[in-house]
């Protein structure tokens, strides 16, 4: 099977808008949570989130674009232009014939729900921006980035919640492993930092007011952000031949099912996630030198992969960190921004730490790099993410 | 009992898959089963019921001001929310 790696990576989150800056975050403890901005946002009672600040649409995009992008789809652009650049790749014929988009998203183009349902419902008007169907469908970012570089191959968006975009980060892996593309633009899109969105969250309670603090004994809940990373994974012969800088290679992924319940986690399913993803690329538990953890600064998710995680590898895990502290929970794109934490202690021997870490929970017996980054040598990485309903999906990094 | 605690025992019961008759103020909660979900539909039901804002995060579910305890313990909370919202 034709081995895969990663030629290319951009991003936009609440820690930069590019990977340099987002690795300096990260190397620096830096946290992106701050009071949110939005309108309507005063009639929210959780009143931070990790905003991108900063951006200008305008800066990026053509009137015609800017009429057709929703924020989700400006995010994934704007990564794909990084990845793709980085890459080198050129895609003339027949590589674009055969070169495909797979994203995760899974609100899709929200801002342009909350603003057309605003117009109608709010201000009572009786019609909303002609083109609110092509920007709010889940789909936009993948069909749009397929247009800019003429892909033409298999393109479609995943929506799997939280585990958005490692689901559609695994299915690019299968897809260019299999032999079906050579190479694929993949990762994922987030822009929830709506008023309708954060209603809804609001509702759930499990969001926390003040900081998000990961497998901490006062954890008090998740907080929102917003971004996109996309990655160009493509067959390492492929790249080999053309002489491209390897970030890394993917080696391995697996997705499963709890069959449980529609928000409680299950440590049976993280388990299965893990150690199928290992068997996938063919590793032992102690060959992992980092486990990016979905860590979402609940009780109930940090508890149960803590568990789970001592469950796959014994009494003496790797170092786990979960950067939601620093980006916050991106939601369908929250995978693939937190894959970029695997890049960097892999490329750069930087461990991104858990952030807002204040109280060891004996729920969660992890080491998990409070605070401060941590130089490591670091040969494999792996990513979790555990969704809302079950649904789970790890993938598997190794240093090139 | 007043129109308020009978309203609650009716928000609870409905919930907990109960009649009103099944509970009385001294049962408590832990013993209903309720999952977090039907906990945070709860929540809403006695907030919408009674136009309160009810401070309760699943997170720490048993370190709010907000006293879920028993039926008697949310009968006196909610109680005491609508008054603050009277005054």
């Amino acid at each position: 099977m034709p081995r895969v790696v990663i030629t290319g990576a951009g991003t936009i989150n609440a820690l930069g808008h590019d990977v340099a800056s987002t690795y300096e975050a990260f190397a620096a403890g830096r946290c992106g949570i701050g009071p949110l901005d939005i309108p309507d946002g005063d009639r929210l009672s959780n009143r931070v989130a990790a905003q991108v600040r900063g951006w200008t649409a305008t800066e990026h995009f053509d009137l015609r674009g800017l009429s057709l992008y929703d924020r989700m789809t400006q995010f994934a652009l704007w990564s794909a232009k990084q990845a793709v650049a980085q890459s080198g790749l050129v895609f003339d014929e027949p590589l674009a014939l055969r070169t495909g988009v797979i994203l995760g998203t899974a609100g899709g183009g929200l801002g342009t729900i909350d603003d057309s349902y605003r117009a109608v419902y709010a201000e009572g008007k009786n019609r909303v921006h002609p083109l609110t169907v092509p920007r709010l469908m889940a789909s936009a970012g993948v069909s749009h980035i397929s247009m800019v570089y003429g892909l033409r191959g298999p393109a479609f968006a995943v929506s799997t919640a939280c585990a958005s975009s490692n689901h559609a980060m695994g299915l690019a892996f299968q897809m260019v492993r299999s032999g079906a593309a050579p190479v694929m633009l993949t990762g994922g899109a987030e822009a929830m930092l709506t008023f309708g969105g954060l209603k809804a969250w609001e509702g759930l309670r499990v969001m926390s007011t003040d900081e998000c603090r990961p497998f901490s004994a006062d954890r008090n809940g998740m907080i929102q952000g917003e971004g996109a990373a996309v990655f160009v994974f493509e067959a390492y012969e492929h790249a080999k031949a053309r002489g491209a800088d390897i970030l890394a290679e993917v080696v391995g992924f697996s997705m499963c099912s709890d069959a449980h319940d529609i928000v409680m986690p299950s440590s049976d399913g993280a388990v299965r996630a893990m150690r199928g993803a290992l068997e996938d690329a063919g590793l032992a538990p102690e060959q992992v030198g980092y486990i990016n953890a979905h860590g979402t600064g609940t009780k109930a998710n940090d508890a149960n992969e803590a568990q789970a995680i001592r469950t796959v590898f014994g009494a003496e895990p790797p170092p786990v960190s979960s950067t939601k502290a620093a980006h916050g929970h991106i939601i369908g794109g929250t995978g693939a921004v937190e894959a970029l934490a695997c890049l960097m202690a892999l490329c750069d021997g930087v461990i991104a730490p858990t952030l807002g870490y204040s109280q060891p929970d004996p729920l969660c017996p992890l080491d998990v790099v409070p605070n401060t980054a941590r130089r490591a040598r670091v040969e494999v990485a792996v990513s979790n993410a555990f969704a809302f309903g079950g649904l789970n999906a790890v993938l598997v990094l190794r240093r090139m | 009992m007043t129109n308020t605690a009978q309203t609650i025992i009716g928000i609870i019961a409905e919930k907990a898959l109960l009649e009103p008759a099944d509970l009385t103020v001294d049962t408590r909660l832990d013993a209903l089963a309720l999952d977090s979900l039907a906990m945070v539909e709860l929540v809403f039901a006695l907030e919408e019921a009674f136009d309160i804002s009810v401070p309760f995060n699943a997170n720490e579910p048993g370190s709010e001001e907000f006293d879920l305890s028993s039926v008697a313990a949310i009968i006196a909370a909610v109680e005491g929310l609508v008054s603050q919202k009277a005054a």
